[in-house]
């Protein structure tokens, strides 16, 4: 249970995610944010008004995948870094997700990290394809990781060091 | 004696807005903080803040707090003294206070008490060891000066400050073993909780503390769960093997100037604990003092620099200064306030006001 627990439900996850079509035709975002709270600058961040206008600034962020293209302009402005991109497009066997990611050392290009499910458990190994960290992302640098597709609803999060 | 039209007594972020609004309708305002650098709790808040663009919702507190600083120093009728304390509020409209040592008296025709809140205490025995310190000292030890307060972490609290202290410590490069909350649900933002989540620290509700142990200085600790009666289960104690333990139990408003000056006040458990009774105009039972941010009721930044707004308009239209479209910009903030308390985690903070808004009115009406 997500309210106990932290950690969201396989519904939920699956949920948030774009449909089987739209995975497969390229990069959409995802938006794990499951609790009213007063917050909205994800819709504010979003220029092709792929995420729905705010009635309540305690709305839950609804967003239309069809208008997203995955620009990822969004992810570094949520302030719970509940926002990534997914793109199953990248590879014949590996999906590719751009995750927010606030800690030191970062990764740089190439190198092989542990791949961390929702609740910190290490699923599988993955490849840093990318390493953000412009001055629009404002210190909420943006990791591109290839992920094997069977763990693409598992993985959100990487692991460096021990 | 030093004179001035506004005395905000307070930096932080209510206190910060309190004193751009009063001195835009041209008062002479004295803000003072008895802390170095102003910016109340906004100077240790590394990560971004919530809201709506109009409180700098994806802006790290740090950065707001700059922000609203470079437009203080932007006014000349707004005079900063830090390093100040204020000691007490008296009825002629004199107040005292102790500024980097020496004692003075300031004369005001408003005063608004913008002192925010003190952490609360936990009680388990040994609690008293050095290692155990509540989360927003660690936080100030960490993010203002650089200095990581040991190894191995447990967090008591899971409300946002338990929360985003936890993450903070992950990025300073410190283990949290745990953080634990005595309520069946984690109190803070859910989005806060999944992402301390993914870095691999267990949050374990219906937990509490059984005790601290070690001789010269903390060593380890022992939690217990609870059952739906907040009793402790036997055979559920686990050890955990650390060297802080940080309190995050809650905050209550620093309200001892407000009882000092014999504002009258009232125990609300949802604002925090005792909390002066004030109108819509932020005003309280006492003519001329008024309130803003978490010395009258515990929430966020974001509503109390919309509250600051509101007292530093109304603190100075009460002594005969105005601004244009001043009812308009009124209606502006009390919408605000409105809408960031509209939600499910505002319910119990909007109902808290209302009551004190209330009892307020009722008190004013029978003494007609
Ligand atoms: C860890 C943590 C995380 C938070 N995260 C968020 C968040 O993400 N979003 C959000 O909106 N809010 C957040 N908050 C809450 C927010 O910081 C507070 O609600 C806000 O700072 C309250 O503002 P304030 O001006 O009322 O009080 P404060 O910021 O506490 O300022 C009060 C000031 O008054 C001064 N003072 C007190 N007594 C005296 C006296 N007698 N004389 C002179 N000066 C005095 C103090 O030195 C202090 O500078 C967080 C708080 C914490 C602790
Ligand atoms: S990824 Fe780009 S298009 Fe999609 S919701 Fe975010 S900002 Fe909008
Ligand atoms: S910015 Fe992030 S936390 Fe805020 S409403 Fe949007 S998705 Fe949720």
């Amino acid at each position: 249970m997500l309210a106990s627990t932290g950690v969201p439900t396989r519904v939920d996850i699956e949920k948030a995610f774009p449909n089987e079509v739209r995975m497969n035709q390229g990069a959409a975002a995802v938006i794990e944010c499951f609790q009213n709270i007063p917050c909205n600058p994800c819709y504010t961040a979003c220029n092709r008004n792929a995420i729905k206008e705010f009635q309540d600034i305690n709305d839950l962020p609804l967003i239309d995948h069809e208008q997203c293209n995955g620009c990822g302009l969004c992810i570094s402005k949520c302030p719970g870094l509940a926002i990534m991109v997914v793109d199953m497009t990248y590879s014949e066997h590996e999906g590719l997700l751009k995750i927010p990611y606030e800690f030191i050392p970062l990764p740089v290009e190439g190198d092989i990290v542990r791949g961390l499910d929702r609740s910190g458990k290490h699923m599988c190994d993955v490849k840093v394809v990318k390493v953000l960290n412009t001055k629009y992302l404002d210190r909420t640098p943006i990791i591109s990781i290839a992920v094997p597709k069977e763990y693409i609803h598992n993985v959100r999060n990487i692991g460096m060091g021990d | 004696m030093k004179y001035t039209d506004v005395l905000i007594i307070g930096g932080g972020p209510a206190g910060l807005c309190a004193a751009i609004s009063a001195a835009e309708a041209g008062c002479k305002v004295l803000l003072v903080d008895r802390n170095r650098s102003l910016g109340g709790q906004l100077v240790k808040q590394t990560h971004m803040f919530f809201g709506s663009e109009k409180q700098y919702a994806s802006v790290r507190g740090i950065d707001i707090s700059k922000i609203l600083l470079n437009q203080i120093h932007d006014k000349e009728n707004i005079e900063i003294l830090n390093d100040t304390t204020i000691l007490g509020i008296y009825e002629d409209g004199v107040i005292t206070a102790e500024s980097s040592g020496i004692y003075m008296k300031i004369k005001v025709k408003s005063t608004i008490v913008a002192t925010g809140a003190s952490e609360k205490t936990l009680a388990f025995p040994n609690n008293d060891l050095p290692g155990v310190y509540g989360a927003g000292a660690v936080q100030t030890l960490m993010n203002e000066h650089g200095i990581k307060p040991g190894k191995n972490v447990l967090m008591v609290g899971a409300g946002n400050i338990g929360l985003i202290v936890s993450y903070q410590l992950l990025q300073a490069g410190v283990k949290v073993a745990a953080i634990i909350d005595a309520a069946p649900n984690i109190g803070g933002y859910l989005v806060h909780a999944s992402k301390v989540r993914r870095s691999g620290v267990p949050i374990y509700t219906r937990h509490t503390v059984k005790q601290a142990y070690g001789k010269d200085e903390l060593k380890g600790a022992t939690i217990h769960k609870l059952d739906e009666n907040w009793n402790p289960i036997e055979g559920t104690e686990m050890d955990l093997d650390i060297d802080v333990m940080c309190i995050a139990v809650g905050l209550s408003p620093l309200c001892e100037l407000l009882w000092q000056a014999g504002c009258e006040m009232k125990y609300m458990n949802e604002l925090g604990g005792y909390v002066p009774l004030r109108n819509e105009r932020m005003e309280t039972s006492i003519p001329g003092i008024f309130v803003a941010g978490d010395v009258g009721g515990v929430e966020e930044a974001s509503s109390a620099m919309v509250e600051g707004y509101l007292a530093g308009i109304n603190a100075a239209q009460s002594i005969g200064h105005t601004v244009c479209n001043i009812e308009e910009k009124k209606k502006d903030l009390h919408d605000q306030l409105h809408a960031l308390r509209s939600g499910p985690v505002g319910t119990k903070i909007r109902e808290g006001i209302t009551q004190l808004q209330t009892v307020l009115e009722a008190a004013a009406s029978s003494s007609l």
